[in-house]
């Protein structure tokens, strides 16, 4: 269970507060959306949650099973079970998809005090999960991201939610980008990950993606708060009206 | 006015004092290193690597050769391996490698007068010290149109606190193609001088690899000169992890025209070492291909210097020639010196240069750490791949992965 309460953020010299009092809970096994308009705060409380250090927390904490994520190092993060997919997925020339991928899954099972991978299962985890979203070996051999098309990148970070097997994952606009072909890849690939002690938090600006991937939850960001929350067809209600009630609310 | 006699340094009294006392230093040579001294920082190519000041004192050279270390990096290195401890040269094998003719050779070495010499006619002074004190020439004829799989490696130590000097010629006749692999071992409080020259006919490929893994406190100084003959390949890779002092020089002439030459090197340097690799790239004909690829990780309060000249003279048509340098810096004590020029006489030729100073990327650094590596193994990773790209250029597989290797173990010991 993630549970995030009155999270105060500002980026780092200060000058500019992006989240004020944000609350959210998401339970086991619930796929959380957050829709909301340009600059409310989507993409920084998806960075703060996986520890981007360009932030300044000013108040409130996050915990992820009881444990405060605050305090830990992206990496220890990522070890306790959180899994951001990135809206722009790096590019690493000179570190091959591969050697990236088992020095990532390593570096969470040492963390964890679990043994190393054998190679044979690692390669054999690798190839089906590849092959499920249509990522062809030979992208595996290249250099991380290096040259791979926007919906490449986006399957490529699914791909490593899927090897990584976190207990949120944290999709930031991953349907930016992608055709509504890839669309439909990416979000099975997110599907066949749903399970009963794995959640998910969604964010997007539209209502497209959650037809594909359906949410238990949808909660609308305005000025770094939840503003609304409801099931899923709150969703449906922001695609015909727009965000324009929620914005001018809190204008008010 | 009267002219300025700069006081001599402890290192140049001891330099005179070994020269003066001994009949086998060949007195024309010292006289050109004598005539400026050691360089100093407002000599134009040694403007960052101040030998004056830096060379605390210049130990006298071996009189007989010390013992080698038992550990040796390459020794999985399938090669026809030459020792050469303080520049003490005795033997050499007989029938070394099929194609392949050794000798030890009392011929007067270059110190840039000689006829087609590719080292600076007006006197580089650690060239010309080297010609002054090293006792004989290691000479290398690869014969016409052998190709020579087992690489030629020379293993120079310099196994205590003296100086050592050693001078290989190579010759690799028409059509040949071989591997010259140069590691420097080098004692704590050891000066290595060492000069090879490589003369490539035509149709020839070759790749020169020359390693530093000195000591912390030791001195190496290499000076490298190629001549390329037409539609030859010339590969030339430096890897630089040791030494107080390490400066690589390296003059190159194409004589021949359609001839590639790929220069790369890598240094990983902490503490106070410094590292300058300074190269002058000679397009005297057309249609010549020059590439360069220089990287240096730089922590603590390492100092990297590059230098690198290309020249292209007013016939050298249709010259292309691409020079890069990117250095990283993991410290706020760290330095990098990039100094890249273009000199270009011809009005057909395409010419770039670019070099970058930097710290890692700290958006990357975070990429990497979201996936759960701790920081110090994300930068490993990204720096093991910013140093892959200039050993990418170094064509023996064994060598390649030896390097990668040594670089793995570098970044692993900074934690």
């Amino acid at each position: 269970m993630l549970e995030i309460r009155n999270l105060h953020v500002a980026i780092e010299d200060g000058s500019k507060k992006i989240l004020n009092g944000l609350d959210l809970t998401i339970h086991n096994g619930e796929v959380a959306a957050i829709m909301g308009p340009n600059g409310s705060g989507k993409s920084t409380l998806s960075y703060v949650i996986a520890g981007k250090p360009d932030y300044e927390i000013l108040d409130g904490e996050i915990l992820l099973d009881g444990e405060n994520l605050l305090e830990m190092e992206a990496d220890a993060r990522a070890a306790a079970g959180v899994f951001l997919a990135f809206q722009y997925p790096l590019e690493i020339p000179g570190v091959a998809t591969m050697t990236f991928l088992k020095a990532a899954m390593n570096a969470q099972s040492r963390a964890r005090g679990e043994g190393e991978l054998k190679t044979p299962d690692f390669m054999r985890r690798v190839k089906l999960g590849a092959e499920k979203l249509g990522i062809p070996q030979e992208m595996l051999r290249r250099g991380l991201n290096v040259g791979f098309s926007g919906g490449e990148k986006k399957r490529m970070e699914i791909l490593q939610m899927a090897l990584l097997e976190p207990s949120i994952g944290i999709l930031d606009e991953t349907d930016s980008g992608l055709d509504i072909d890839a669309l439909k890849i990416v979000s099975e690939g997110v599907n066949a990950l749903r399970s009963a002690d794995r959640s998910f938090l969604v964010i997007t600006h539209y209502q497209r993606l959650l037809n594909y991937i359906v949410p238990d939850t949808v909660h609308v960001m305005s000025k770094g708060r939840i503003v609304k929350t409801g099931g899923k067809e709150l969703a449906l209600e922001l695609e015909a009206n727009g965000y324009a009630d929620y914005v001018s609310d809190v204008a008010a | 006015m009267a002219s300025v006699t700069p006081l001599k340094t402890a290192a140049e009294l001891s330099l005179l004092a070994q020269a003066e006392g001994s009949k086998s230093v060949r007195q024309n040579s010292f006289a050109r290193y004598a005539a400026k001294g050691l360089p100093h920082r407002r000599v134009e190519a040694y403007h960052y690597t101040d030998i004056r000041a830096l060379l605390k004192d210049a130990p006298a050279p071996a009189q007989k050769a010390g013992v080698a270390p038992t550990h040796f990096a390459f020794n999985e290195i399938d090669a026809c391996v030459i020792t050469l401890i303080d520049g003490q040269l005795t033997a050499v094998p007989t029938n070394p490698l099929a194609g392949v003719s050794m000798n030890i050779s009392d011929e007067v070495p270059d110190d840039g007068l000689a006829a087609r010499s590719v080292f600076p006619s007006d006197g580089d002074p650690i060239i010309a010290l080297n010609a002054a004190f090293v006792h004989r020439t290691l000479r290398i004829v690869i014969d016409a149109g052998c190709a020579i799989e087992k690489p030629v490696l020379l293993r120079c130590i310099t196994a205590g606190a003296v100086s050592a000097y050693s001078r290989v010629v190579v010759e690799v006749a028409n059509g040949a193609s071989m591997t010259l692999i140069e590691c420097h071992e080098c004692a704590s409080g050891g000066l290595t001088n060492s000069v090879v020259e490589i003369a490539a006919g035509d149709d020839v490929s070759v790749e020169h690899i020359r390693v530093n893994l000195g000591d912390e406190s030791a001195t190496v100084l290499t000076s490298f000169g190629g001549r390329i003959g037409a539609r030859s390949a010339l590969t030339s890779g430096n890897f630089v992890t040791g030494g107080a002092l390490s400066r690589h020089q390296v003059f190159l002439r194409f004589e021949g025209e359609g001839a590639t030459a790929t220069i790369s090197g890598a240094a990983l340097l902490k503490d106070r070492q410094q590292a300058d690799t300074t190269l002058v790239v000679d397009h005297s004909v057309p249609e010549c291909v020059s590439r360069e690829h220089f990287a240096h990780v730089l922590d603590g309060e390492a100092t990297g210097v590059f230098q690198g000249k290309i020249i292209v003279r007013p016939h050298a048509q249709k010259t292309d020639g691409k020079m890069m340098s990117r250095a990283v810096l993991l410290a706020d004590g760290a330095t990098m010196n990039n100094k890249p020029e273009l000199e270009i006489f011809a009005d057909d030729v395409q010419c770039g240069h670019g070099a970058t100073v930097g710290a890692l990327d700290d958006d990357l650094l975070f990429y990497l750490r979201a996936r759960g590596l701790p920081k110090p193994e994300a930068e490993a990773l990204m720096l093991q791949a910013f140093v892959g790209e200039a050993l990418e250029m170094i064509a023996h597989d064994g060598m390649r992965e030896r390097l990668e290797w040594l670089s793995e173990t570098w970044l692993k010991a900074r934690g």
